[in-house]
């Protein structure tokens, strides 16, 4: 059956060759070369999960009084946006599920993303000739950002309500251009009618389709390129080796997949998520206490948290101080990051191919330097929740926020430093005398011998 | 237990998952039902696929990478051809300026229509509603008397003709009456945090300090709302109000500066 259809196509399209070549395609067996998987399976599940709900959901700002079966919020004046998306979760069957496992796959996405560049920046898999697919991989991180925080916006609850007003303020914040921009995005002075309308055009179909077409970009350049691998027996810079991918590798890639729908599907079940009922339609006027974003957004959060209360006037203009920590310093860090291969490059003079790729120890300062960018991101996210923490450990706010910003300044040198003298220490425990690395190897008698490695 | 039963029984529990979710969706079991048969379900399918792949002969396939940079002629050859091509082309020097500010006009004009999105700001950031006069509503509208309040309690008000408008919402705040004799001891803020425009909406009467919840930004009642923590860079701006002669709360004027966050043309 599977033979017949492969020669039918042979016949007509030539593809004997070509399929089974891809077919043999050698794929690394490390795990970690796994991972950029997890997203890929986890866009699959958005784009299903996500053409249900925009099904049912209606962007309309129009208001309503709410006549649904959640009685606490009876006779509110809700939008059609929030209406509908009481609907899904209450109404609408299976929609419940499918919303949670939505929004909780969007968390493992974005989450899976960072995993994924990890792997590739500690092992330096970035280096020439894949300069190119960092690039793209950079750029599909951002899209999923804004993929998740669009989505974030639609229900129209309060929570978003409050990003948002927020974003609004951030674009506001741009010299020259924030003032039109902030116009033009969203048809007029926060909140308008149009925003929701215009943020559901971006999240299910622009943003979408930009990420469907750079993990094809991402793939595509993959496929050309081939794997980069660690070091071993019979792998050099000018080859790659692992298991075909029929059936090996497949076996093993259904069964990423399947896990991921797994773990997506019990999270969304069994964990709530964004209870938009608890937190109720968006009032401008009204607040919540604490508010938290998304865990991708801490960061920004954080850094707004922690920025100088600093206005630059300029000729009776205004820059004023969200721009600092929410613009200039993600723009800042993001360009770091997407030029890092060639930063890297000129710091270290290398122009050569990389097939082969480093183990983290061995490349202190880039590890180093990586960690560092952790622990800056890690202490902005966890500043972003500084006001629960305040409540928990009993300190005043001002305190917390103090340290976080300290601790952004000074945590990364440390990191830097301790990373760094941690990466020799590792080394030099490999080389020390009384550590004996040896090589067995199965002899005739079917015992082993050993053989001392230099 | 060997692999093969290992997989037959994964997949057993991966059928029954998938009937046990057809069956809780089609009872209305909820979301819980559904989510565990569903989850039972993957995971059994994942678990044998696991299993199975371990069943598989081990094979160790070594790709070449020859792919790239393509051949040394070649490379020299087609860059070379490359250039010549383009040369050809491009070889009218005022032919070429002309190309560049056609194709440049010719973009510009495919993002004209972008205008069509939005108004231009104008002076739309720099004032509310509030206007010389206006009496103060709560957010059902009803108005506020000078005896309607107690000492150290605030309200969310409005102009009495604009409730609900989101750049006109104010704090109205009653403090001891020393602190600001000409109005009772009432006072009245701009709600919108200067720093991101989330609503300052928590008052600690302890320290007379508007506080917001956003990112912790504290303003000074007593001190025309000056910035005293957090990354707020301006104060919030102060509604001016009076006591009617009939009792009522009300505005005598706008606020005197944009209220909200600072952006570029605020000056
Ligand atoms: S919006 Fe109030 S502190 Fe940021």
């Amino acid at each position: 059956m599977i033979r017949r259809l492969f020669l039918w196509l042979d016949d007509r399209l030539g593809t004997a060759h070509a399929v089974r070549t891809a077919l043999h395609k050698a794929f690394p067996d490390h795990w970690s070369f796994m991972l950029g998987e997890i997203n890929l399976y986890a866009f699959v599940v958005l784009v299903a999960t996500g053409t249900f709900l925009a099904l049912f959901f209606d962007p309309n700002a129009a208001q309503s009084p709410y006549d649904g079966p959640y009685r606490m919020l009876a006779g509110a004046h809700v939008s059609h946006a929030f209406a509908s998306t009481m609907a899904l979760s209450f109404e609408v069957r299976g929609g419940l599920l499918i919303r949670q496992v939505h929004h909780w796959t969007a968390l493992v996405f974005v989450c899976g993303i960072i995993v994924h560049m990890g792997r590739v920046f500690f092992t330096g898999a970035f280096r020439k000739p894949r300069e190119l697919n960092w690039v793209v991989g950079v750029t599909l991180c951002v899209v999923g950002l804004l993929a998740g925080f669009t989505g974030y916006s639609l229900p129209d609850d309060l929570l978003s309500g409050i990003g948002l007003r927020i974003a609004d303020s951030v674009a506001l914040s741009v010299p020259l251009i924030g003032t039109w921009a902030s116009f033009l995005l969203l048809g007029g002075p926060f909140p308008t009618t149009q925003m929701l309308p215009r943020l559901f055009v971006l999240h299910v179909y622009l943003v979408p389709l930009t990420i469907a077409a750079l993990i094809a970009l991402h793939l595509a350049i993959l496929w050309r390129q081939k794997h980069s691998q660690f070091p071993g027996p019979g792998r050099t810079e000018r080859n790659v080796a692992g298991s075909p991918m029929v059936p090996q590798y497949a076996a093993k890639s259904l069964a990423l997949f399947v896990a991921v729908v797994a773990v997506v599907v019990a999270l969304g079940a069994f964990v709530q998520i964004n209870p938009i009922w608890l937190w109720g339609p968006y009032e401008p006027w009204r607040a919540l206490v604490p508010a938290q974003p998304d865990w991708y957004v801490g960061w920004l959060d954080g850094a707004l948290r922690l920025g100088p209360p600093l206005a630059l006037h300029l000729f009776g203009h205004t820059v004023p101080s969200p721009f600092w920590p929410a613009v200039l310093m993600p723009l800042f860090l993001f360009g770091v990051i997407l030029l890092w291969p060639w930063i890297e490059g000129w710091i270290t003079a290398d122009q050569a191919y990389h097939q082969l790729l480093d183990r983290p120890r061995d490349v202190p300062a880039r590890t180093a330097f990586g960690v560092a960018v952790l622990t800056f991101a890690g202490g902005l996210t966890l500043a972003g929740s500084g006001d629960v923490q305040a409540r928990y450990l009993h300190q005043s706010i001002v305190v917390i926020t103090h340290f976080y910003q300290v601790f952004c300044l000074v945590g990364p040198l440390v990191a830097f430093v301790v990373t760094y003298a941690f990466a020799g220490e590792l080394r030099r425990l490999e080389r020390h005398p009384q550590v004996q690395r040896v090589e067995l190897h199965r002899n005739v008698e079917g015992g082993y011998d050993e053989d001392a490695i230099a | 237990m060997n692999a093969q039963n290992q997989i037959l029984v994964a997949l057993a529990v991966a059928s029954a998952g998938s009937l046990g979710f057809i069956a809780a969706y089609a009872l209305r079991a909820g979301s819980h039902y559904e989510g565990l048969a569903f989850a039972v379900s993957a995971a059994a399918l994942s678990y044998a696929a696991a299993v199975w792949a371990r069943l598989l002969p081990v094979e160790r396939v070594t790709d070449p990478i020859e792919s790239y940079p393509s051949p040394r002629e070649e490379r020299q050859q087609s860059s070379l051809e490359l250039e010549t091509d383009l040369a050809a082309v491009t070889r009218y020097k005022v032919l070429r300026r002309w190309l560049s500010v056609a194709i440049s006009l010719f973009a510009v004009s495919v993002v004209v229509p972008l205008r069509s999105l939005g108004p231009a700001p104008g002076r739309a950031l720099f004032g509310t509603k509030w206007r010389r006069g206006d009496r103060i509503a709560r957010e059902d509208g009803s108005l506020i008397r000078v005896n309607d309040m107690n000492v150290d309690s605030t309200l969310t008000v409005f102009p009495e003709h604009a409730v609900g408008d989101a750049q006109s919402q104010a704090v109205l705040i009653r403090l001891p009456v020393e602190l600001t004799p000409q109005t009772g001891g009432y006072i009245a803020y701009s709600r919108l945090c200067t720093h991101a425009g989330c609503p300052v909406a928590l008052y600690r009467a302890s320290v007379k300090q508007l506080f917001c919840p956003c990112h912790q930004s504290a303003f000074d009642v007593t001190n025309d709302g000056a910035v005293v923590a957090g990354p707020a860079d301006h104060a919030l701006p102060r509604l001016p109000i009076a006591i009617g002669e009939d009792g009522f709360v009300h505005a005598t004027g706008d606020f005197p500066e944009p209220v909200g966050p600072g952006f570029w043309e605020r000056g």
